[in-house]
């Protein structure tokens, strides 16, 4: 975690960084795990309800105390997203939720399998759907990994993706490490494969060819914002909230790119034959 | 991986189309249609290299053995012995044999 | 079919057939149209031509239906880009149905390790299709999963069980997030040994998710079984409140679990009973 030097003190991670940068005017919601983050705040005329996932050195399960998203993460996603639904149910307007994406992984444990970490990220990942579903944006800011069980409990279910140009941005399925030994072959191997092969490569620019993204941000040093860094960032959100609104709640516009041409076939044949 | 054709002489299509077989470790999916015609034409995608001989064999002797019906073969094949091709092989002929 | 037909032993189109009313089984997107993966063979791998995903619309009781099969002989199960899109477009179609008064049903067969890993992100992607499909159909008719084996149902997959309105195991099947041999590499074998087979089963097995309350049914290996079950949880309708909304159920129990404590089949059964959920 060489990002951690560049930090501003106090921060854990870039998502905890991101988190605390965009939250300084908000109110933070209390009573949650230490490694789960949420805050309400504001862009414009906007309300947004911000959540991270955070390492935690003292986490209650030793083995999410990187940052990973395991029982409690999963959980209380779930709880934090759920009752921003139930406070919006009787509101016209839905108010916007934004995760702050920084996961390098689920967690890897016995408690954590016996305990049924596949609901717990069930969970959270429901929550974000029936959020989304029930007529709020829900945006994903990408602002280091994005990966596997994690991502798909934080931040997969949004309407939209806006992730930061950056090498340590990373989105996948599995480590580099772990896929290379599953796949019985050498990182170097594995990573020359990668390369040629869109979907499998684990940088953020081959990733935004397969169309999943809204919108690739560049930013200068994404561990040490400029006060423009941070305006250009809520004025992405701002924007994508607005798209969102506007456009349903759906995924749909995941679809289109031509890495993706496979995806957007089988649908049409499907409904053809349906 | 590679990916071998063959054709073979062949009168009668079958009634219908059909398929057997999955593509896991020893095993081989193998899809007819018939078509009109006198050949049966055989596309082999296997994952066992430098095995164009066996397959050239593995069809030569099975047209020696039994009729074979005209219209289309393709294998998807993942290391299957012979004996496990001829399985399916005779698997889907029947099935065709018997669609509509 | 004899009575008792083993349901392990059929593959992913003869499940589908058989669970679907005698007569009724029409397949989408066959084999025979070859919508394949175009991301195996620039990787010298030899795909399938339905890419292990059997989409077959019939009845139940006559009712419309869809049952989506995983072909767990290929490739592990795993989910790629054409696989993921297929299960995906069936649930999200038969959402649409519902939306439009046609009470489709859909039934999972999951037999999958996960993601493969020659497509990655996109079967990353149309797993997350997937879990959103999911969460939209089962606001209208219960989506019913079921776990056999010999694969079992791991990775995002599982996820995706778990947001199922009903679940079906056997004893043969496992339910888990994380594969044996990655959480042993992981967080070592003292945490996770991935060959001793009873300690994963201890962990994963069909047994304890039943008697922990991660499951609705535990069958025997048995085709009239699983169709016995998964008929009766559609009877039985959208759930209350779907397993994975139960945050103030599972939240406070795993907050207030001493983690100096391991987990094991017993402390885990103890401490989630099934009767609480029901």
């Amino acid at each position: 975690m060489s990002t951690l030097e560049n930090i501003a003190k106090n921060a854990v991670s870039r998502g905890d960084y991101w988190f605390a940068e965009l939250t300084k005017d908000a109110t933070p919601l209390t009573g949650l795990c230490s490694s789960v983050k949420a805050a309400d705040g504001k862009i414009n005329d906007q309300d947004v309800r911000y959540i991270a996932v955070v390492p935690d050195n003292n986490n209650h399960y030793p083995r999410a105390a990187g940052g990973e998203v395991g029982l409690l993460e999963g959980w209380t996603l779930a709880k934090v997203v759920s009752q921003t639904v139930a406070e919006d149910a009787g509101k016209a307007i839905k108010r916007a939720i934004v995760a702050v994406i920084d996961v390098p992984s689920q967690a890897y444990g016995r408690r954590e399998e016996a305990f049924g970490i596949h609901q717990a990220l069930a969970g959270a990942a429901g929550a974000y759907a029936n959020a989304r579903l029930a007529g709020h944006p829900v945006i994903g800011l990408i602002v280091g990994k994005a990966m596997s069980g994690a991502f798909l409990a934080h931040g997969y279910q949004a309407n939209k993706l806006i992730a930061f140009n950056n090498p340590d941005v990373m989105i996948h399925a599995m480590g580099k490490a772990s896929a290379a030994r599953i796949t019985l072959r050498s990182v170097e191997s594995l990573e020359k494969l990668a390369a040629t092969i869109p979907p499998m490569a684990y940088d953020i620019e081959n990733y935004a060819t397969l169309g999943l993204l809204a919108q690739l941000m560049e930013i200068g040093n994404p561990d040490s914002a400029t006060p423009d860094d941070i305006v250009s960032v809520q004025s992405a959100l701002w924007n994508n909230i607005l798209d969102a609104r506007k456009e349903g709640v759906g995924l749909k516009n995941r679809l289109g790119a031509d890495n993706r041409g496979s995806s957007q076939l089988v649908r049409e044949r499907m409904r053809q034959e349906w | 991986m590679e990916r071998f054709e063959f054709t073979y002489p062949a009168h009668t299509p079958l009634t219908g189309r059909a398929q057997a077989g999955v593509v896991g470790s020893g095993d081989l999916e193998a899809l007819y249609e018939p078509k009109t015609g006198d050949a049966l034409r055989v596309t082999v995608t296997t994952s066992v290299d430098g095995s164009h001989t066996l397959w050239q064999r593995f069809f030569d002797r099975l047209s020696q053995l039994r009729e074979l019906p005209a219209g289309q073969l393709d294998i998807n094949d993942f290391g299957a012995t012979p004996g496990v091709a001829r399985l399916r092989i005779e698997q889907v002929f029947e099935e065709a044999g018997y669609a509509n | 079919m004899p009575t008792d037909q083993s349901f392990i032993e059929l593959n992913a189109r003869q499940r589908a057939r058989n669970l679907l009313d005698a007569g009724t089984f029409r397949e989408l997107l066959g084999p025979f149209e070859r919508i394949m993966s175009p991301w195996l063979e620039p990787q010298g791998i030899v795909p399938q031509m339905d890419d292990g995903m059997v989409v077959a619309k019939g009845k139940l009781e006559g009712q419309p239906a869809v049952v989506v099969a995983i072909e767990g002989a290929f490739q592990g199960g795993s989910m790629g880009e054409v696989s993921g899109a297929k299960m995906a477009a069936a649930l999200e179609l038969a959402a649409e149905d519902n939306r439009n008064g046609i009470p489709t049903q859909v039934v999972l067969l999951l037999e999958t390790g996960g993601v493969r890993l020659q497509e990655a992100n996109l079967g990353l992607a149309a797993i997350a299709d997937i879990h959103a499909a999911i969460v939209d159909l089962r606001r209208y008719t219960p989506v019913i999963g079921v776990v056999a084996g010999t694969v079992g149902c791991f990775g995002g997959m599982s996820i995706a069980a778990a947001l199922c309105s009903y679940l079906i195991v056997t004893r043969e099947a496992r339910l888990g997030l994380n594969g044996p041999q990655v959480i042993e590499q992981e967080a070592g074998i003292e945490e996770y040994d991935s060959r001793d087979r009873p300690f994963i089963w201890s962990m994963t097995g069909g047994e304890v998710r039943y008697h922990s309350g991660f499951v609705d049914a535990l069958v025997k290996d048995s085709l009239s079984e699983v169709k016995s079950h998964l008929l009766a949880f559609i009877a039985k309708g959208v759930p209350a409140q779907h397993r994975s909304d139960k945050f103030d159920y599972y939240l406070p129990k795993l907050t207030g679990f001493d983690t100096a404590r391991q987990a094991s089949r017993e402390i885990t059964q103890e401490l989630f009973n099934r009767e609480d959920l029901a």
